[in-house]
């Protein structure tokens, strides 16, 4: 029976089914990508649309503005007034209530000339504008240059501590005998998944206790105490270097640490790397902690709260708003198509292999 | 003859005796340089989590404000009583919670998923720069994402609402339309759109678990006469089980403690009708807004009790559902 499946249905060669099947999951991927970054094309164009034209009902899709017509020194706004069965780009010279006097901008010598109708019910011509310059008010608005500078304080100086400590940690568990060493193992990669809150209270309140509330020490001195997702990682990592080399190193009696400094860090610059990419996209994305303990600071701020600010004072400028959300997502997104392949065996060595 | 075999016992007790001893000169030094590079993770372990989160459970017993410190009062379980029986806040926080999780995990798996099985597919072209594309939102800073997706699917003129008017010629734009962020019944809908750009980190393990599948059960299948509908429910999905489980069990964990979404968009009011304020919000709101930490610190240890009974549940279905190929569990 199956065979006799398979044979009717060879009426198309196999060939011509696979380009079938090619065109149609090719074409089908396309169309999902195309629906899943609609909202990227989307900000992308409000982000330099004109002030005027985002509040404006009516107005076109792309950035653009009411076009106006010079006449003897003076401005005048264009029309599409239907005229004899079509439709022609005039400029209001003179509006009145039944009739108004327009002026045909490809022939101004004519002179203005009357049209019976109300010019209130006419729709307005737009031409392509692009504001460039939305990128710069958005900027100096939010002051961007101090968000950053405090971004990438916070996202370097946390990735050095993580990665270094991450690194220590992992090798001690990847290398030594420590007693209960797996139970110590199973707690650390538990606390991934502690939600934060509950060791927030007390800790905000040690933190507020010392001073350090409305510094960047609470968010940046844990970090040196190692994170659970990155030890794993390079755990994984040093598990796979064989141990001759450093079973030399320690005939010639180099010690442990000596070891750890000259040949294991360097040997594993990829999974470093991978860690470090991590962690400083991590932080530079983090918003609850900052939130909280940078509250009232906002000379202190990084990105996401300063643009969760900004948001909140410039909810009407819509173009602002948007432009200042891609500046904040450049630099991730320059710095991804650079090392995705980094990044995306990343991710499956953290969370595949757990 | 009852002395000898007493010797020989006390002889080879002394020789294991001795070795062990030599081996313990060793292996103590290799405990103690063990000790010494996860003492990093042993110290942050105790400073960061362990101490804390017992504190937590000793400030849950006090009425306790941290800017008048002093005036902190024992009220013994006080505060559980509060949370659990007489703040009806707490329940329906949770329960606006869980009802966002059934709605955006599903989908974001499936989507995910989906996804996955499109770029494994060997009749795709272009598979790695699809999958570069699909990844990229989810490198894009969530503020922005979040406020991206709040114009884009804002009810008069976000493209979203504009393009299914002109596809549909339904009215959709408006204050009869298509109110995403304010109509109670759309919200959750829009907060799960915003996630679907998060999608590439669990695109990304779905494709590798997918390329784990062996091909020769494919091609068994195959054999047999097996469409692909019926390879992908009978042997990619029952392979893949344990990637979608710890998702699902990474994605509960994650949607207790959703947050960012609903602070940015509308400060945590809970905009519309109180059904965006979530446990977190509301966790937040007690603990940073009126600062009441003994409170607050209920809330925190309740979200741990039904984060772990979450996961206990998780893993006690998952006897019946997640295929562990060769292994016991």
């Amino acid at each position: 029976m199956i065979l006799s499946r398979r044979t009717s249905g060879n009426v198309l060669t196999k060939s011509t089914r696979e380009a079938i099947a090619r065109i149609a999951l090719t074409s089908l991927t396309l169309a999902v990508l195309a629906l899943f970054l609609i909202p990227m094309v989307y900000g992308m164009t409000t982000a330099v649309k004109t002030d005027s034209q985002i509040a404006k009902t009516g107005a076109p899709w792309w950035p653009a503005r009411e076009r106006t017509f010079e006449y003897e020194g003076k401005a005048y706004d264009v029309y599409l007034v239907p005229i004899d069965g079509e439709i022609r780009e005039l400029a209001l010279y003179r509006p009145g209530r039944q009739s108004s006097l327009f002026i045909d901008p490809e022939n101004p010598a004519a002179g203005p000339f009357e049209w019976q109708g109300q010019w209130r019910q006419l729709e307005r011509v737009w031409q392509l504008d692009i504001q460039w310059g939305n990128f710069t008010r958005a900027w100096n608005t939010i002051n961007f240059p101090n968000l950053l500078r405090n971004t990438l304080m916070y996202a370097g100086i946390t990735t050095f501590g993580a990665v270094l400590s991450a690194a220590l940690v992992a090798y001690g568990f990847a290398r030594f005998r420590i007693p209960g060493k797996n139970i110590l193992f199973m707690i650390m990669l538990s606390t991934v998944i502690l939600p934060g809150a509950v060791t927030l209270i007390p800790t905000y309140f040690v933190f507020l206790q010392i001073g350090w509330v409305g510094t960047w020490l609470p968010l940046i001195v844990p970090a040196f105490f190692s994170w659970g997702t990155n030890v794993f990682l390079l755990r994984q990592f040093f598990l796979s270097i064989p141990r001759d080399l450093e079973e030399a190193a320690q005939i010639d009696g180099a010690s442990p640490l000596r070891i750890f400094f000259s040949i294991i860090l360097p040997m594993s610059r990829p999974a470093l790397t991978a860690v470090a990419l991590f962690h400083f996209f991590w932080a530079w994305n983090d918003f609850f902690g900052p939130l909280i303990y940078l509250a009232g600071h906002p000379d202190k701020f990084p990105i996401t709260v300063g643009l969760t600010a900004f948001n909140n004072l410039y909810s009407q400028s819509t173009n602002l708003i948007q432009a200042a959300s891609l500046i904040s997502a450049v630099i991730p997104i320059v710095v991804f198509f650079f090392a995705q392949r980094i990044f995306l065996e990343g991710v499956v060595i953290t969370n595949i292999e757990k | 003859m009852a002395p000898l075999p007493e010797l020989s016992s006390v002889l080879r007790s002394r020789t294991t005796a001795t070795q062990r001893r030599k081996l313990s000169k060793l292996e103590k030094k290799e405990i103690r340089w063990g000790l010494f590079f996860i003492s990093p993770w042993i110290i942050g372990f105790l400073l960061f989590y362990l101490l804390p989160m017992l504190a937590s459970f000793g400030f849950s017993l006090y009425d306790f404000n941290p800017a008048v410190p002093d005036q902190a009062r024992f009220v013994g379980f006080a505060n559980w009583q509060r949370a659990l029986f007489q703040d009806a806040e707490v329940w329906l926080s949770l329960r606006r919670t869980l009802h966002f999780a059934a709605i955006s995990l599903p989908i974001s798996l499936l989507f995910a998923l989906f996804l996955a099985i499109l770029l494994n597919s060997e009749h795709v072209l272009g598979k790695s720069v699809y999958r570069t594309l699909f990844y990229m939102p989810t490198m894009i800073p969530l503020v922005a994402t979040v406020l991206i997706w709040n114009g884009v699917l804002n009810e008069q003129t976000g493209w979203i609402n504009v393009i299914i008017e002109r596809l549909t010629g339904i009215r959709a734009t408006g204050t009869q339309g298509l109110r995403w962020l304010a109509d109670p019944n759309l919200v959750y809908y829009a907060y799960t759109m915003f996630g679907l750009w998060g999608v590439g980190n669990a695109m990304i393990i779905f494709l590798a678990g997918l390329q784990g599948v062996p091909t020769e059960l494919y091609e068994a299948a195959q054999i047999d006469g097996a469409n692909w509908f019926q390879r992908l429910i009978f042997i990619t999905i029952p392979l893949i089980t344990p990637v979608i489980f710890y998702q699902l069990v990474l994605g509960v964990i994650g949607s207790l403690q959703y947050f960012l979404a609903p602070f940015v968009l509308n400060g945590g009011t809970g905009f519309p009708e109180g059904m965006t304020r979530f446990f977190m919000v509301y966790f937040y709101k007690q603990s940073f807004s009126f600062f009441s930490m003994g409170y607050g610190a209920t809330l925190a240890w309740l979200m741990l009790i039904i984060a772990m009974i979450i996961t206990v549940v998780l893993f006690g279905t998952s006897r019946f559902w997640v295929f562990y190929a060769g292994e016991e569990r």
